[in-house]
């Protein structure tokens, strides 16, 4: 595990670490955040107005800025040997929080946080990584543990990514949906990957079939093979979505239906073509796009002459 | 016509709903329940002497917990029909070929959603999926565009339309009028007294141009139920009966689920067209004989796209057709006299099949006098369906 070329070696040894400074309550345990908390949450018990807080606030009194704060994360020092070898990825996997006794007012807690776990490489549906455990402990002055708390990360490499990605979507945003590959269309999106437009043609008799099938419609020849197109064609149909907003999209969002001059047609979506320029019979031609890092999509921009 | 199996050997003797809301606040089994049971009232009928049971995809009220919940003793015939409110007349097809073939004597035809409230498809969410099926794949090919919900998939088409025909987003508008019209003096309906005017079609946001907010149906909770039987049998029950003159399905050549982009012409249903030929084959009726119809509208261009293919007006001149007033009340064919989709509910088409029957009772809240047939349609832009009610006379 000392092997400098294992990622998670550093990491190992700072478990039992802290993993950033111990953060102090800004006030001590008190009747009006009590208050706040507990019309929140419905809760109704007079013991939290007799001198208690609720067990389950725990968290509340170091909380800070709430949102995901990937920065935060990525400002553990034990995480960069992990992007430096290529798992820039981050996800939250588990929270999970253990109670010991509820706090009186008048307590101040401090929470310190831990570097407790670190797995072996495991494969997951995001990608190959690490699991960390973070273990956070929430004391109050004398030293008595109240509570704790483990958070668990994946420091991952994104199946999609090469070991040499750039590290620029740690904890990506909801990407574009990926089409889904099987053996009738996998032709399509790996020549669009490596940037080729490609039409399925049936070796029967010749047609050229979009969306790809498995059997030719016209003379039922399951034998076919593909040729590349000249990603030329004209406007047939189009649209420009405003609503329901789904990321990662920026709206207005025109999407076309193209005739491609093989005498095909193509949905895809208008590179730097503003909506008032659409204009059915408009000629277009296709650009092949690096939408996200490592997945591609063919788009269509103007042609020269349109 | 004694070729057709159907022929009018069955007929609908009940309908029930339960209201048209945006939160139903109960499950869609209890829903499924209310409406059925209302609809055995409604024909005069116990829930021991159902044996048959039809829905359609995406309702997720399975038969068995339906059949034991409503107190059903034997369930000897029982169907589901794929795509959706496409499928909202082949339900009743389904039911009256079982009636028909005496493989059961009387099939509830039902369909319960919390749409509104517990999910709705017009969030553009897909499920997710551990196998890569044939569908998912065709999904595939606009997901990652961004083409994803019914609004989008159905401009595209709506845009060709205009290209087309000429169509503006005015007449588009002018559907929508009519519906909220009608809608508004139906006191089953969400928009009940709550008409809009062509202006605020006009102002209403735009969703996925070229459709506008007020183009789009609502989203609803709610629940229908027919109950079909044989049209001797009805006849003895307690309502008249709303005979089953025509039933009929259709998928056409490079049909895909909503996005069939990739035939020649996509600013025509070619799937209503098979279907619309079917059913005037099987009745010998045309379109000249329906004194009122029931049409889709989960989006108005398709109200528009579908007077033509059922022959009501001639390609390209169905705007026409509603901006001479045709499809309001008073007009040669009054659409959706109960509001439609978008001013009764969204309840996946079954809900008009109900108002087709009022019509043929005479007990719709807009009546169209001296109704002899009644032309019912489903979802379009997937593989459809539709039938045609009458009062059931030899003709
Ligand atoms: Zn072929």
């Amino acid at each position: 595990m000392a092997n400098s070329a294992d990622p998670a070696a550093p990491a190992r040894a700072a478990i039992g670490h802290t993993v950033w400074p111990a953060r102090v309550a800004r006030e001590p345990v008190n009747q009006p955040m009590i208050n706040a908390w507990c019309d929140a949450i419905g809760e109704t018990n007079p013991r939290y107005r007799a001198g208690f807080a609720p067990a389950a606030m725990l968290p509340v009194w170091t909380m800070r800025k709430f949102t995901p704060d990937p920065a935060r994360v990525e400002g553990m020092a034990i995480l960069q040997p992990f992007d430096a070898a290529g798992y820039v990825g981050v996800a939250a996997t588990n929270l999970e929080q253990e109670y010991l006794r509820e706090l009186r007012l008048g307590e101040r807690v401090t929470e310190e946080a831990t570097l407790e776990a670190v797995s072996d490489e495991k494969k997951t549906a995001l990608g190959s990584g690490f699991f960390l455990t973070i273990l956070h402990e929430f004391r109050v002055d004398s030293g008595e543990v109240v509570g704790r708390m483990r958070f668990r990360i994946l420091k991952f490499r994104a199946r999609e990514m090469a070991a040499t990605a750039r590290p620029a979507v740690a904890a990506a945003p909801p990407g574009r949906l990926r089409p889904p590959v099987n053996r009738d269309n996998a032709f399509f999106w790996e020549g669009i990957a490596a940037g080729r437009l490609l039409v399925q043609r049936c070796t029967g008799c010749g047609t050229l079939r979009h969306p790809p099938g498995p059997m030719c419609p016209q003379c039922q020849s399951l034998e076919w093979d593909t040729v590349q197109s000249s990603g030329r064609g004209t406007l047939y149909s189009f649209v420009v979505a405003h609503h329901p907003p789904i990321p990662p999209f920026e709206y207005p969002l025109p999407i076309l239906l193209v005739d491609m001059e093989e005498g095909w047609r193509l949905v895809a979506n208008a590179f730097q073509i503003e909506r008032p320029a659409l204009e059915i019979g408009m000629p277009l031609a296709v650009e092949i796009v690096e939408v996200e890092p490592g997945f591609r999509l063919p788009f269509f921009v103007r042609a020269a002459g349109g | 016509m004694s070729r057709f199996v159907l022929g009018g050997a069955a007929a609908i003797a009940g309908i029930g709903a339960t209201e048209f809301s945006k939160q139903s606040g109960r499950s869609e089994l209890r829903l499924a329940c209310e409406a059925i049971t209302a609809a055995l009232a409604d024909a005069g009928l116990r829930p021991a002497e159902v044996d048959g049971l039809c829905t359609y995809s995406l309702d997720h009220n399975i038969e068995s917990e339906v059949f034991r919940n409503i107190g059903g003793r034997e369930l000897k015939f029982f169907s589901r029909v794929h795509y959706g409110g496409g499928a909202a007349c082949a339900t009743v097809l389904q039911a009256a070929l079982a009636v028909q073939a005496g493989l059961a004597e009387v099939v509830v035809v039902y369909r319960a959603m919390n749409e509104r409230s517990e999910y709705r498809f017009g969030s553009g969410l897909m499920p997710a999926a551990h196998v890569v099926t044939a569908e998912l794949v065709q999904f595939g090919w606009y997901m990652p565009y961004g083409l994803m919900t019914p609004a989008s998939w159905v401009a595209m088409l709506a845009r060709r339309y205009m290209h087309e025909s000429g169509a503006t987003s005015a007449d588009f508008g002018r559907v929508a009028v009519t519906m909220r019209e009608h809608a508004a003096r139906n006191p089953a309906a969400w928009f009940h007294g709550k008409p809009i005017t062509l202006a605020e079609h006009q102002a209403s946001r735009p969703i996925c141009e070229p459709l506008r907010l007020l183009d789009c149906c609502q989203e609803s909770d709610g629940a229908v139920a027919l109950v079909v039987t044989s049209t001797e049998r009805a006849r003895g029950l307690r309502q008249p009966p709303a005979v089953i003159a025509a039933a009929a399905q259709g998928a056409a050549s490079d049909q895909q689920q909503m996005t069939s982009y990739y035939r020649a012409d996509i600013a025509r249903l070619t799937e209503v067209e098979l279907v619309a030929r079917q059913l005037w084959a099987q009745s010998g009726l045309a379109p000249a004989d329906m004194q009122t119809a029931v049409i889709y509208d989960h989006f108005t261009p398709l109200v528009l796209m579908q007077l033509e293919a059922y022959g009501f007006c001639d390609r390209g001149a169905a705007p026409q057709f509603v901006r001479d007033g045709q499809i309001g009340l008073g007009g040669r064919l009054p659409v959706n006299t109960h509001g439609g989709q978008l001013g009764e509910g969204y309840i996946h088409g079954l809900n008009g099949v109900a108002e087709g029957v009022r019509q043929i009772r005479g007990t719709s809240c807009n009546p169209v006098a001296a109704v002899e047939h009644v032309l019912v349609t489903a979802g379009t832009g997937v593989p459809t369906s539709a039938l045609i009610l009458g009062r059931g006379t030899r003709r």
